[in-house]
């Protein structure tokens, strides 16, 4: 058994992570092949199911300063995959995911390494070990660790 | 019918057709690019040796955590490098990468981005054939 993660709290990470990709079509199709190419290009295009709607508003709207870099992109691409992101989001269509759990209404969070069930599930000890191994780098690494992620998948594999 | 079986030479010989052909038209886009910003630059020529100390120079201006190219790109552009967030990032070297600068919309917009992120400033046509002609050179 992977000694980094706490078993006990494996159920929260059973999260839909995957989007709904049968419906889409042109435009939306769209935001979803921009999505994956360009947020793909620095790290994993973390799912749009793991903020709120507001969030990537936020996100998409200063992309010329994003965590520390330029992620700046063209007007048309930046709107097909903030439609994408927003479409897809933990609070889309007027669902809640568990993910928003612990995150006041009021709150825009921007990191997803900040939620409160991100820090249930990694502890300090996944932290150190992400960053202890340059390979990997950063808690923000989810392929680090999890071959699956870029899939959806982040089970205990 | 009988079927001939294909010539292992002949497969090869195609194959390495194919792939001079990928190459050629590579060159052929790269230069196209560079083309371009010496035309901006008003210059006939960019300094391999004016890349080098750009590139794997250590600037102020920018974001305090990527004070270089090489901070991601590590110093030896030969080999792979990483992006801050841990993704891989492919040789910047056109010799061991030589699709690098070969499509003009993303090396503008990664110019645009990394030394705005580096430098904290846009570069000028002949700051980004320099390195191109920097790294195409290694």
């Amino acid at each position: 058994m992977h000694a980094l993660i706490r078993p006990g709290l494996a159920a929260a990470a059973m999260l839909a992570l995957v989007t709904s990709p049968a419906s889409m079509a042109g435009a939306a199709a769209n935001g979803r092949d921009a999505f994956f190419k360009e947020c793909s290009a620095c790290h994993m295009a973390y799912p749009p199911v793991l903020l709120p709607q507001r969030s990537w508003k936020k996100i998409m709207g200063n992309l010329s300063s994003h965590f520390g870099g330029d992620a700046s992109l063209d007007p048309a691409t930046t709107n097909a995959i903030e439609n994408f992101l927003v479409a897809n989001a933990a609070d889309a269509g007027g669902r809640r995911s568990g993910v928003l759990n612990g995150v006041s209404p009021n709150e825009t969070p921007l990191r997803i390494t900040a939620m409160p069930w991100f820090n249930i599930v990694h502890g300090s000890r996944a932290r150190a070990y992400a960053k202890s191994h340059p390979r990997i780098k950063t808690i923000a690494n989810c392929l680090g660790c999890h071959r699956g992620a870029a899939q959806g998948s982040f089970g205990d594999d | 019918m009988p079927i001939t079986p294909l010539k292992p030479a002949l497969v090869f010989a195609a194959g390495v057709v194919v792939a001079t052909a990928g190459l050629a038209a590579a060159n052929t886009a790269r230069d196209a690019i560079l083309k371009t910003y010496e035309h901006q630059a008003g210059v006939a020529s960019f300094s391999a040796a004016a890349g080098k100390a750009l590139f794997q120079g250590h600037h102020t201006g920018g974001k305090a955590a990527t004070p270089s190219c090489t901070t991601c790109h590590t110093k030896n552009p030969r080999v792979m490098g990483q992006t801050r967030a841990g993704k891989p990032i492919k040789p910047m070297a056109v010799s061991h990468n030589p699709n690098r600068f070969t499509d003009p919309h993303k090396v503008e917009k990664w110019f645009r981005r990394n030394c705005h992120t580096v430098l904290g400033r846009a570069c000028t046509a002949k700051e980004k054939g320099e390195i191109i002609t920097y790294l195409s050179s290694i």
